[in-house]
């Protein structure tokens, strides 16, 4: 389609990024299996795990665009004061550490939380939300803003030139809908329902504590334990295995779905919009923007204001955890993205010679968020412990699984961007006979740089809070921040590990803004 | 950075003649955090051994004797300080650990200790916790819970992921036998939720969740010593309480034998007993000759000590946690 001849440079990075990825995936499965005594079988209870998994995952991601579209949908045609800081912030339930999260749910739809206690001012009955109606909260609370933001996303990278086309057509409502807004929809779902579907069917503290109890066991628990309680390493081989064909299943799924926008290029200026002027717009807009506040909001605050009072009594050691966490997510934000951007080229590349391919390792780069720490940190653990010490690699591997985790992310944010940008302007940049590197300095880097920010940000912030594989592998004298909080926890410690939540999750957050305010920067 | 200390890790001890012989304990993560017992205790291993103790995290639960056992005859652990006496029998199979030839007299383990494998370092009581300002009433044995008013609800932790759920479970097994799994559908309506962890099920009772949380009978004592704060209480079952002892074995293919009998008995010493009460919240397996610290005295002390023996455990542990499934997942 394109003149365009891929450099050797993004098969080779490109090729190298997804062999890591399989090999830290499939590969670790392998691994493990190879070392297990026994082989694995599968009971009744696993395929009840897999059901529920795939249920709440399903109801969770479904939901969770439901009611992002059309917050998105008033951010992005609504500017007010404080709507930038509000979409950033849109990060932030995503960054909670999980634990802290489950109690700022609880703290607004817990049985003795504000919504009961209003019902119950009011003469009704007390809300008992455990069950799957508490997971579906909670899992929407933490992923409908990233919905939010990737659909904004969406919203941003339509030119301005359309909707001022669409003005002076008098498109409004309805028209407008059908000609720019669900082209891009249709090319921005998928993918995202296929990213939340993943982060809610490996979900397992907060589908299990808001789940009410073993009904709400999902497959992560399952290899939990297999791992921890029975160390069965056939069983938890299998069920990891199981857990990647479920999510490379839906990647398929979700690849086979998007379709491209094919709005073409544009001059970059800052879209202005003439649609929802009415008086009846702006209002629903308004309620609509507001009740996402509340919703979002409402446990933040309650997870928040939990760790206040402990910020005075966290302890001596809690600065250098803090410096190594930092360090930690800033390499695997480095390499998350770096192996994002690969994998994107290469896709793009594939894709005109080679389209089903490319779908595959599309759906592929879904596949690390749902690598099991359990799982992988042992495979790490089985192939380095007969050659050096692990615990030397301890911040190094934790950086790596990180990045990995962090890949899908990444990946999402880059693929599009690259794409439209390849579409839009590789024609030109090979009239002008551009080399590779002169493509991604003047082309790619330019079209990307907002993308990448969001893409760094959020790598960052997830490696920040993740207890992950360090727990398989640290040495007391270096913990990482989340790992000492998880000690004040279990040392009884409660008001100060929750005020090491709240530092854990301002400096997460921090890193977000951080990336995100310079991927904003950019000139739009 | 990384290269430079490791630099003047290998330089120093050469610089100050023969190297210092190293022990190497794997554990579990929050006995090392600097808030667990670990810094103290390495400190005062340290002060009188002439060596140096390493403490690694090395996973919870069954994945701490998974790893040495992954290891093999190639681990560099010398000692597994940690494991559950439920966990006894299936270490000991793995023929990986040696006797640790230490006298056992002298234990303060209810029940008692003649295990020649592994030694107890603490040990405590699983208990419902209540805050006593909200609950007047506080049920004075199972069958008072099952029968007790609606609104006395408790928060459990998942015997898959928790060792408090774990015990809760063959609690439930030991008291009830054969008709453990109807009491469990029984419980299930006051049941708010089951959590992951220790944590967030205690963390959810102090916010009101649920009257009652599962913990230990020692969990008053933190908030008597570490907050001042005399409203929490362990509610005392007629029927006895299960026990959690936890141990420490000396792996047969350490290559410090001698240093790491030092350590198997300096942990019934004073300098390890007496760190245990404040920092790992149990009962210390040989009561220090200062006695137990204030806010331990007034604890509840259950009538009846329950436990399996080690080479039941497992059995009971995998029956019943069919039967607790089975009755949850209605």
């Amino acid at each position: 389609m394109t003149p365009f001849r891929p450099a050797p440079t993004v098969w080779i990075a490109g090729g190298g990024a997804l062999a890591l990825a399989l090999f830290l995936t499939i590969g670790a499965v392998a691994v493990v299996a190879a070392h297990a005594e026994t082989a694995g079988g599968l009971a009744a209870p696993d395929w009840r795990a897999l059901r529920f998994t795939a249920l709440q995952a399903f109801l969770s991601a479904l939901l969770s665009i439901a009611f992002a579209v059309p917050v998105a949908r008033a951010l992005a045609r609504r500017r007010f004061p404080g709507r930038d800081a509000l979409a950033r912030l849109m990060g932030a339930p995503f960054l909670l550490p999980v634990v802290v999260a489950i109690l700022g749910v609880v703290a607004i739809w817990g049985r003795s939380g504000l919504v009961s206690q209003a019902m119950m001012a009011m003469g009704w009955e007390r809300l008992n939300v455990y069950g799957l109606a508490g997971v579906l909260i909670a899992h929407v609370f933490f992923n409908m803003p990233l919905a939010v933001r990737l659909i904004l996303q969406g919203y941003a990278e339509i030119p301005s030139e359309r909707w001022r086309l669409a003005a002076q057509l008098g498109a409004e409502g309805w028209a407008l809908w059908r000609l720019l807004e669900w082209p891009m929809l249709r090319a921005v779902l998928p993918g995202a329902f296929a990213l939340i579907f993943l982060i809610c069917a490996t979900s397992f503290a907060v589908a299990l504590s808001l789940g009410g109890g073993p009904r709400a066991t999902t497959l992560e628990l399952a290899i939990y334990q297999a791992m921890s309680f029975d160390f069965d390493l056939g069983r938890a081989a299998l069920l990891a295995a199981l857990q990647f064909g479920l999510c490379l299943a839906l990647g398929l799924f979700a690849t086979g779905f998007a379709t491209r926008t094919g709005f073409g290029a544009g001059l970059d200026g800052a879209a202005e919009r003439w649609d929802g002027r009415r008086p009846g717009a702006l209002a629903a807009d308004a309620a609509l923007i507001v009740a996402a506040v509340l919703f979002l909001g409402g446990p933040l605050m309650g997870a928040l204001w939990h760790g206040v009072p402990g910020l005075t009594e966290m302890g001596g050691g809690v600065w250098l955890a803090a410096a190594r966490s930092v360090a930690v997510a800033l390499v695997a934000a480095a390499l998350s993205v770096a192996m994002a951007f690969s994998l994107a080229a290469l896709i793009v590349a594939a894709e005109a010679r080679f389209a089903i391919a490319a779908k595959g390792v599309e759906a592929l780069g879904l596949m690390t968020l749902a690598l099991s720490p359990f799982v992988t940190g042992v495979a790490l653990f089985i192939l380095i412990a007969p050659h050096a010490s692990p615990f030397r690699f301890a911040l190094g591997l934790t950086a790596l699984v990180n990045a990995m985790m962090a890949l899908p992310f990444a990946l999402r944010m880059l693929l599009p961007a690259l794409r439209s940008a390849q579409e839009d302007y590789a024609r030109l940049a090979a009239s002008l006979g551009m080399g590779p590197w002169a493509r991604l300095r003047l082309v790619w880097l330019p079209r990307l740089r907002r993308p990448l920010g969001f893409a760094l940000g959020l790598a960052a912030a997830l490696a920040m809070g993740d207890l992950g594989v360090i727990a398989l592998f640290s040495t007391p004298e270096a913990p990482t921040l989340p790992l000492y909080m998880h000690g004040l926890m279990s040392a009884h410690r409660l008001g100060a590990a929750g005020g090491v939540a709240l530092l854990l999750t301002l400096l997460a957050f921090s890193l977000f803004w951080v990336f995100d305010a310079w991927g904003r920067r950019a000139e739009a | 950075m990384k290269t430079i200390l490791t630099a003047a890790a290998l330089a120093l001890p050469l610089a100050g003649g023969a190297m210092a012989e190293t022990l190497t304990v794997y554990t579990y993560d929050s006995f090392v955090s600097e808030w667990g017992p670990g810094p103290q205790i390495e400190k005062k291993f340290e002060a009188v051994c002439d060596c140096d103790l390493n403490f690694v995290a090395a996973g919870d639960g069954a994945a701490l004797i998974g790893r040495v056992k992954l290891e093999g005859e190639g681990t560099e652990a010398d000692i597994v300080l940690g494991l559950d006496s439920n966990l006894i029998a299936d270490a000991a199979a793995s023929g990986l650990f040696a006797p640790h030839g230490a006298a056992l007299d002298g234990l303060d383990v209810p029940g008692g200790w003649s295990d020649e494998t592994f030694l107890p370092f603490d040990w405590g009581y699983f208990a419902f916790v209540y805050d006593k300002t909200r609950l007047t009433d506080a049920p004075s044995s199972f069958d008072n819970l099952l029968n007790a008013p609606e609104d006395v609800t408790i928060v459990i932790q998942d015997p898959r992921s928790s060792t408090p759920g774990l015990g809760l479970l063959l609690w439930v097994k030991q008291v009830y036998g054969d008709e453990a799994g109807e009491v469990w559908a029984k419980l299930a309506p006051r049941i708010v939720t089951v959590t992951k962890g220790w944590w967030e099920a205690y963390s959810m009772f102090l916010e009101g969740e649920a009257m009652m949380a599962l913990s230990y009978t020692t969990s008053p004592a933190y908030h008597a010593i570490a907050e001042e704060d005399g409203t929490k209480a362990a509610a005392a079952f007629a029927e006895g309480h299960y026990m959690q002892i936890e141990v420490a074995g000396k792996l047969a293919a350490t290559d410090s034998p001698e240093l790491a009998d030092r350590f198997m008995a300096f942990m019934l010493e004073e300098g390890f007993q007496g760190v245990i009460p404040t920092t790992n919240w149990m009962y210390p397996a040989k009561t220090p000759a200062g006695g137990l610290p204030e806010g331990f005295d007034d604890l509840v002390t259950p009538a009846k000590a329950l436990i399996y023996p080690a080479d039941e455990a497992k059995a009971a542990r995998d029956a019943a946690l069919a039967e607790w499934l089975e009755a949850l997942s209605r």
